[in-house]
């Protein structure tokens, strides 16, 4: 593999291709967290009282909280007087279309190559883009509105559909849940919210980007997506950031309900800065997923890319909570230089005949650090609980690390539960029959790891599939040899 | 918790009466540790699953005014023994005029540890004893540590297969008063020699007992070891076990591990591969009933390349029994070309009990071939249906595929008294409902 040193010297200096700053006046409040800055966020937000006193509490009981240890990241330690918690593109006026939204904006994401106008005409796809902090428009409103869809971004939901916030928000997520729901439930400035109707299926993929583009800046943003009784939506959520030296925080929370014979089906492809090849820099990425199945029949689906952030720590999770509900976590995960992946699920299931399946696949390269960490648990009442787990890992280079770590309780004697795990790197007999066939060793390993996260990609709706294989390829450039 | 004021009492007594030595200083040790680290609890993620801080609630006697007699050694001996080398220890003391040693001292060396840390053997104590600290640093462990007195150093010579197997019987007195014993051994397998060792426990009365025990082997190059722990006793009986095997030299290790009866069991069984080419087989069964509890933390750490190890524990919870696996196999950067397997599958039989299984990978080198898996489940409906189609009851049958499930560990206990005697234990402990 090392006839070509060149090139591959080449490849190992490919910059991260998001790295640019877009230059629009932000409306950005001093660094610092205190109560006086939740109570500056939820003013400029202009929120209700009852959203105040929310954050107030979350934030106080963040106070009582340490920062969590256990996982297998290494970081230095987070400063987080050091944020700034509130950053706003400007003109921040009500965008009804993507036409008003200012050019410049309009430019950075197609640089990112989503550019909405193209998606919008080809895909149809309707989507909530989050600079920074604050989302600058919704697409598609109108169509989706016809139908009683309901999706905007969470701070339209606050001032437009309290109820369903009020009703919702934190009911899977509470704000005392970890540190970093804590955190986002105090000072989380924007996100998507999502509504579906009794009986209707959404009939196009609904998308939100995320993109951090303020120095020093902290990105919190909430998702909340409902899914009433034989509803569906397919939801998708893209993130890049721009290149900077000094490392970034994103801690985000999603929630999921799904009601009886409800569908929700969440693609994550997340491409933030994950560093220069020092190390230097990265975002950090600890978010919060979690999904209930709160009636019977339902479904929640999540599927992940990770190719991005310094640290990645998240999992995903699904509460199996009505009888016959299914729970699924596709996820790939590629980390590269000095990137820290420590990345999982949960599937606690609670109802019965509930039924969950795990298929995570890790790739790690340069001096990475790629951990699987999950938790199946059937409870007692969980009358013929099924699981079914698939963690492999794929180490490409003699400096990077792999790690598994799933946690099996079973309380129920009806459950069945299987756990299977392997590590290897790619196999020399794979190599050789494509470089036989004049295949070069670095098509030949992205073509093999292709085949291997094959399982998830297939998971992905179409025009993501394949944004996320380009995404996988430019990632694992350079890490060959 | 007034065991601490307890235990400060007896430490400093024992380190009154023997201040020196290197012991002394593990001693010394051991109890700073355990005084700033104290006894896990389910906060400390290798703890997460069994509550051993339960255990100190009782007042424990260590080993005062307590005497056994030949025949309570007669009624323990394992099948065998009148081939085997029979070491006895008493609430945690190893006791010397009731052990028969039949190999000869060109073969085999059994000393109390006090004696070997003095003598001959000093350097090699000084040198192993307490390297399983670096792996097993927390409160229990450290207690242990602690009061290290009236252990056992067994040294296989180089060269030398002793043709007798040396069988440790742990008897912990509670006829009188909750008993705790502390039993720490070393064991030196030299450079091309052999050593087969098994383990038993019994608690006599019936006041709970706590053994804390420490073993600590070190297997040189070429040697070949084979080990067996065989837990089957009372229902209050409480253990945690560590078994701390080095393998510094190219090597073999073949370990069982047994666990029929007792209340808390612990068993922390840790594998360091210290040297290219290192071989090591772990099994385990445990077949739990009543309020048992059962937890096998296992670790390989792969520090040097070429290692092989493969390891299967089966399990299978029944009434109200708890059985926690947790499996870690750690490849370091220079542990390329390892082979590691690990496969833990287990059998839930009754809505009250519990099966939390946690195997961990952790892989720091590429060119490794790892790979775990673990099933929960119940038995096989087709099987049982094919036994009754055949006109055997629904007991026979489920205790006949119960113990061909278990079949596959009993096969691994290679001596034939000892896995006989196995198999009958887990047809009475199964037929028994």
């Amino acid at each position: 593999m090392k006839e070509k040193p060149d090139t591959l010297e080449q490849a190992v200096l490919t910059e991260y291709k998001y790295g640019f700053v877009t230059d629009i006046d932000t409306d950005v409040i001093a660094k610092g967290l205190s109560e006086n800055t939740i109570r500056l966020i939820s003013s400029k937000k202009n929120e209700p009282e009852w959203m105040l006193d929310w954050r107030l509490k979350a934030y106080n009981h963040w106070l009582k909280l340490e920062e969590p240890k256990w996982s297998n990241v290494k970081y230095p330690i987070i400063n987080y007087q050091d944020i700034i918690y509130y950053a706003a593109p400007k003109p921040k006026k009500q965008l009804n279309s993507l036409d008003e939204a200012d050019p410049e904006l309009l430019a950075t994401f197609e640089k990112l190559g989503i550019s909405l106008n193209e998606q919008k005409r080809l895909t149809g796809v309707a989507v909530d883009v989050v600079m920074d902090s604050v989302s600058i428009a919704t697409s598609f409103k109108e169509q989706l509105s016809e139908i009683g869809v309901i999706f905007c971004s969470i701070s339209e939901a606050i001032q437009l559909h309290p109820e369903l916030v009020k009703k919702y928000l934190g009911s899977v997520v509470p704000m005392t849940d970890n540190y970093f729901a804590a955190l986002n439930s105090a000072v989380f400035t924007d996100g998507s919210f999502c509504f579906i109707p009794k009986g209707v299926r959404c009939p196009m993929e609904l998308s939100t980007y995320f993109r951090i583009n303020t120095e020093n800046a902290g990105q919190f943003e909430r998702t909340l997506i409902i899914a009433e009784d034989e509803s569906y939506v397919s939801y998708l959520e893209g993130c890049t950031a721009p290149m900077r030296d000094e490392n970034q925080l994103h801690a985000a929370v999603v929630e999921l309900v799904a009601h009886t014979k409800a569908e929700i089906k969440y693609s994550t492809v997340q491409n933030w800065y994950p560093g220069d090849k020092n190390g230097l820099g990265g975002i950090y990425n600890f978010v919060t997923k979690r999904g209930m199945c709160k009636g019977d029949h339902s479904k929640i689906s999540w599927t992940q890319v990770e190719t991005g952030s310094a640290i990645t720590w998240k999992y995903p999770s699904v509460i199996l909570k009505g009888d016959h509900s299914i729970g699924e976590f596709y996820s790939v995960a590629f980390t590269n230089n000095h990137q820290q992946a420590d990345t999982g699920t949960k599937m606690i299931h609670l109802g019965k005949n509930t039924r969950s399946r795990i298929v995570s696949k890790g790739i790690s390269a340069g001096h990475s650090q790629n951990s699987y960490r999950g938790l199946v648990r059937a409870s007692k009442q969980a009358t013929n609980a099924r699981n079914y787990s698939q963690c492999d890992s794929l180490l490409l280079g003699d400096k990077c690390g792999a790690h598994t770590f799933p946690y099996i309780e079973v309380k129920n004697k009806t459950a069945i539960v299987e756990h299977e795990a392997t590590t290897s790197k790619i196999g020399e007999d794979q190599l050789f029959y494509c470089k036989q066939r004049g295949i070069d060793a670095e098509t030949a390993v992205a073509l093999i790891v292709n085949g291997f996260a094959k399982e998830v990609m297939n998971q992905l709706p179409m025009e993501f599939a394949v944004e996320a294989q380009k995404l996988l390829a430019i990632s694992m450039e350079g890490s060959v040899g | 918790m007034n065991n601490i004021t307890y235990f400060k009492d007896q430490f400093e007594q024992l380190q009154e009466a023997n201040p020196k030595g290197t012991i002394a200083d593990l001693r010394k040790h051991g109890f700073d540790a355990f005084t700033k680290d104290g006894v896990p609890t389910y906060r400390d993620e290798d703890w997460k699953y069994t509550n051993v801080s339960s255990l100190f609630d009782k007042e424990y006697q260590m080993a005062e005014n307590s005497e056994i007699t030949l025949t309570d050694v007669n009624a323990i001996r394992l099948p065998g023994y009148k081939q085997a080398n029979e070491l006895v220890f008493l609430n945690g003391r190893f006791i010397p005029n009731l052990s028969t040693i039949r190999s000869g001292s060109t073969d085999l060396i059994v000393l109390p540890l006090e004696e070997a840390a003095k003598g001959e053997y000093k350097d090699i104590v000084a040198a192993h004893l307490n390297q399983s600290s670096n792996y097993l640093n927390d409160g229990i462990h450290a207690l242990n540590t602690s009061f290290i007195d009236g252990g056992v150093f067994v040294h296989v010579l180089k060269g030398k297969e002793p043709e007798h197997p040396v069988y440790c019987y742990h008897i912990l007195d509670a006829r009188q008063n909750p008993a705790l014993a502390q039993p720490r051994s070393l064991i030196l397998v030299d450079e091309s020699s052999k050593l087969q060792l098994t383990e038993s426990y019994t608690t006599l009365g019936t006041e709970d007992s706590f053994n804390n025990q420490v073993i600590e082997v070190v297997v040189k190059e070429n040697a070949y070891m084979e080990y067996y722990k065989i837990q089957n006793d009372a229902a209050n009986a409480n253990q945690v076990s560590s078994t701390h095997i080095r393998q510094i030299g190219r090597s073999y290790v073949h370990t069982v591990t047994i666990t029929l009866n007792g209340g808390i069991v612990r068993n922390n069984m840790n594998l360091v591969l210290d040297a290219a080419g290192n071989e090591t087989h772990l099994y385990g069964l445990y077949l739990l009933k009543g309020k048992s509890h059962a937890d096998n933390h296992t670790l390989i750490d792969n520090l040097k390349p070429n290692c092989f190890s493969n390891q299967l524990y089966k399990g299978i919870a029944d009434d109200t029994s708890t059985a926690v696996f947790n499996g870690r196999i750690m490849v370091q950067p220079d542990a390329q070309k390892t082979n590691a397997y690990q496969s833990n599958k287990n059998i839930l039989l009754s809505e009250n009990a519990t099966i939390n299984t946690k195997p961990q990978l952790e892989i720091f080198a590429d060119d490794v071939k790892c790979s775990h898996g673990c099933t929960i489940g119940q038995l096989d409906e087709e099987a049982m249906f094919y036994l009754k189609a055949r006109g055997i009851p629904k007991e026979s049958a489920e205790v006949l595929l119960l113990q061909a499930f278990a079949a596959d560990i009993v096969d691994q206990i290679k001596p034939e008294p000892l896995r006989s005697y196995v198999s009958k234990l887990i047809y009475e402990h199964l037929a028994i409902q």
